[in-house]
C-alpha cells in the first residue's frame, strides 16, 4: 500500500525466440553481425516481398504457451499493426491481434507473502522492428533486428508491488530458459519488458488510467522503475491532477521516467489481417507431441526436491535456478542414491568452483557419475571427508575418475590396525608429557592425539580404528 | 452505427497524422468530403446480417507453407543499401525522429 493508494501493475515481456532464421525470412539472426548484414528485401521493407513464416517460430511459441499453462490457438491469424516509424520499414508490424496462438496461461511466482499466481492474457508471436541511433540532426537506422522472431508475453494487472513484477519476469524468464525458447539475456536485448502501472485508492474497484513504461533491460530497473512511477502518479493526483495515457521512458542514471509520447489507442493501429500470409493452423495431434516432450519446469522440481528428495526450500531453489544445474544434480543424486549429499557436493564444492572458475556447467570436466562416484567413496569409508575435497578439486581439473585418484595417490583410509598401532605408539611417545597430563584426568587432551596421529598419516587413518586403538592404550 | 457515418475534418486531419502525411486546410476539406462519399457507399455492408458468420480472413482454402529454420545471407549489406537515399558506412541515415 502506497499513502493509501494500491498499484495496479501487468507487464509485457518480448521474448526474443531462438531461432537460427528471421520469423518471414532466412536472414540469420545472430547477434554480433556487422551493421545490416543481416538484412534482405523482406526485412527491409522493399516493394513486393512476400513473408514466409519460420516453422520453428511457430514450435517455440507452442512450446512456451503449453509452458505457461495457455491454451493453444489451432487457428491463429496474423495482422498487420500500422504506424509510421523509420525502424519499421514497411510501415506496419507483423503481429498477431485479435486471434494470437497462446492465451489464457498462469505463471507461480514466490512473493514476500507466499506463492502467487499471475495470470497471463496471451502471447503473441510478431516481428522485431530494426534499431535506431539518434545523432540530433539525423537517425542511423540497423535493421538486424527486423524481423527476428518475438514471442509477447502479456500479463493480466494482477501484479501489485514493484518486487512482486520483477518476481514475475524472473520467473517467466527461468521457464524460457528452462524450455529453451528464448536464451533470456537482458543486455542483447534477447528479453524486453514494458510495465503497464496504475494507481487507485485502496478499496476502489475501478482502474486508474494506465502509463506504460518501455523497453527496461534490467531485473532491479523494473523494480526502480515502477517504484518511482507509483510515487509520481500518486503525485499527480493528491495534487489534483489527472494521469494521462502515455509512453514514458525509464532513465535509470536519474532513477526516473519521462514523457516518450501519449499512447496511441488501439484503433490507431488500424489492424487487419495480413493479406500476404494465410492463417496459422495448427493441429491438436502436433500441440499434443509438444506437450509431450516439454521438460519438468522448475516449480515442479522444486516441489519433488522437497517432498520426495528431503531438500530445504533453498536448496531446491538453488539446484532449480537453472535446467542444466537440475539436470546435473538429478543425475547425481540418481547414481549415487545419495540426493542429499549430492545436493550439499553442488551447492559447496562445485558452484564455487565453477563460480571461480566463471566456466558454463556444460564445460566443466566432472561428471555426475565422477561425482556421484565419489560421494560413494566417502560413503563406503574409503576415504575421509576432507580428502574427499582434495580429490574433488583433482577430479575438476583433471577429469579424472575419483576412483583413479584415490589408488594413484594411495588416499584410502589406513584401517590396517598394525600399520596404524606403529604410528599411534610413536605419537604417544613423542608426547609422554601429554599422555601423563591425560591420565591424571584432561580428558580433553584427546583430541590433540587424535589430531597428531592425522598429521602422520597425512589424513588418511580410518578415524574409527584411531579411535579405537587410542583408547585402548591410553584407558587400557 | 448511425445511418449515414461520415469523416469529419479533425478525423481527416487524426488519419493524415497517423499516415504521416502533411496536408494543407484545403487538402483535408477535400479529403473529409471524399472519404465521407467512400463510407456512405461501404455502409451498405453494415445493412446485412452476419449473425452466427466467422470474420473471413482469406477467401481461398489453402494451407499456409511454412519454411524450415535454416538461416540463409542471400545479399550483403551494401547491396541492402545501394537504394538508400543517404547512408552512413553501412546504416541508414534517415531524418531525425526524436
Amino acid at each position: 500500500m502506497y499513502r493509501g493508494y494500491e498499484a495496479v501493475i501487468g507487464l509485457e515481456v518480448h521474448a526474443q525466440l531462438k531461432t537460427n532464421s528471421k520469423i518471414f525470412s532466412s536472414d540469420p539472426t545472430n547477434f554480433e553481425a556487422s551493421d545490416n548484414q543481416n538484412t534482405s528485401p523482406v526485412s527491409v521493407g522493399m516493394p513486393g516481398a512476400l513473408p514466409v513464416l519460420n516453422e520453428q517460430a511457430v514450435k517455440l511459441a507452442v512450446i512456451t504457451g503449453l509452458a505457461l499453462g495457455c491454451s493453444i490457438r489451432t487457428k491463429s491469424v496474423f495482422s498487420r499493426k500500422n504506424y509510421f516509424y523509420p525502424d519499421l520499414p514497411k510501415g506496419y508490424q507483423i503481429s498477431q491481434y485479435d486471434e494470437p496462438i497462446c492465451e489464457h496461461g498462469h505463471l507461480e511466482i514466490q512473493t514476500e507473502t507466499g506463492p502467487k499466481t499471475v495470470r497471463i492474457l496471451r502471447a503473441h508471436l510478431e516481428e522485431d522492428a530494426g534499431k535506431s541511433t539518434h545523432h540530433g540532426d539525423f537517425t542511423l537506422i540497423n535493421y538486424n533486428r527486423s524481423g527476428i522472431p518475438l514471442l509477447e508475453i502479456v500479463s493480466e494487472p494482477d501484479l501489485r508491488t514493484p518486487a512482486e513484477a520483477a518476481d514475475y519476469a524472473r520467473t517467466l524468464r527461468q521457464v524460457l530458459q528452462y524450455v529453451e525458447s528464448c536464451d533470456g539475456n537482458l543486455e542483447e536485448g534477447s528479453l524486453r519488458c514494458d510495465c503497464n502501472v496504475s494507481v487507485r485508492k485502496a478499496g476502489e474497484s475501478k482502474l486508474g488510467t494506465r502509463v506504460e513504461i518501455k523497453n527496461i533491460n534490467s531485473f532491479r530497473f523494473i523494480e526502480k522503475a515502477i517504484e518511482y512511477e507509483i510515487e509520481r502518479q500518486i503525485d499527480e493526483i493528491e495534487a489534483g491532477r489527472k494521469i494521462i495515457q502515455e509512453t514514458r521512458l525509464y532513465d535509470p542514471d536519474k532513477n526516473r521516467t519521462f514523457t516518450m509520447r501519449t499512447k496511441e489507442d488501439a484503433e490507431d493501429y488500424r489492424y487487419f489481417p495480413d493479406p500476404d500470409l494465410l492463417p496459422l493452423v495448427i493441429t491438436s495431434s502436433y500441440i499434443h507431441e509438444i506437450r509431450k516432450a516439454l521438460p519438468t519446469l522448475p516449480q515442479d522440481r522444486c516441489k519433488v526436491y522437497i517432498q520426495h528428495l528431503g531438500l530445504s526450500d533453498y536448496d531446491a531453489k538453488v539446484l532449480t535456478e537453472t535446467r542444466d544445474l537440475a539436470d546435473y544434480f538429478e543425475k547425481t543424486a540418481q547414481i549415487s542414491q545419495r540426493p542429499k549429499e549430492a545436493a550439499n557436493w553442488i551447492m559447496n564444492e562445485l558452484l564455487r568452483e565453477l563460480k571461480n572458475s566463471s566456466q558454463k556447467l556444460s564445460e566443466i570436466k566432472i561428471s555426475p557419475s565422477q561425482l556421484a562416484e565419489l560421494i560413494e567413496l566417502v560413503e563406503k569409508g574409503v576415504i575421509s571427508g576432507k580428502i574427499a575435497k582434495a580429490v574433488f578439486g583433482e577430479c575438476w581439473s583433471s577429469g579424472k575418475n575419483p576412483h583413479d585418484i584415490v589408488n594413484a595417490q594411495g588416499l584410502g583410509l589406513i584401517s590396517d590396525e598394525s600399520a596404524l598401532e606403529a604410528v599411534i605408539d610413536r605419537v604417544l611417545s613423542s608426547n609422554e608429557k601429554s599422555v601423563n597430563e591425560y591420565k591424571a584426568g584432561k580428558t580433553k587432551l584427546l583430541g590433540f592425539f587424535v589430531g597428531a596421529i592425522m598429521k602422520e598419516t597425512k589424513g588418511q587413518a580410518s578415524p574409527e580404528v584411531v579411535n579405537k586403538i587410542l583408547s585402548k592404550k591410553l584407558n587400557g | 452505427m448511425s445511418d449515414s457515418p461520415s469523416i469529419d475534418i479533425s478525423t481527416a486531419e487524426k488519419m493524415s497524422r497517423l499516415a504521416n502525411l502533411k496536408m494543407s486546410s484545403e487538402q483535408l476539406k477535400e479529403m473529409s468530403f471524399t472519404l465521407t462519399k467512400v463510407v456512405q457507399l461501404f455502409h451498405s455492408l453494415s445493412q446485412v446480417n452476419t449473425e452466427g458468420i466467422e470474420p473471413l480472413v482469406t477467401p481461398v482454402d489453402i494451407r499456409l507453407v511454412l519454411r524450415s529454420d535454416l538461416a540463409k545471407t542471400n545479399f550483403s549489406a551494401e547491396e541492402m543499401l545501394s537504394n538508400a537515399p543517404e547512408k552512413t558506412g553501412n546504416l541508414f541515415t534517415v531524418p531525425p525522429v526524436v
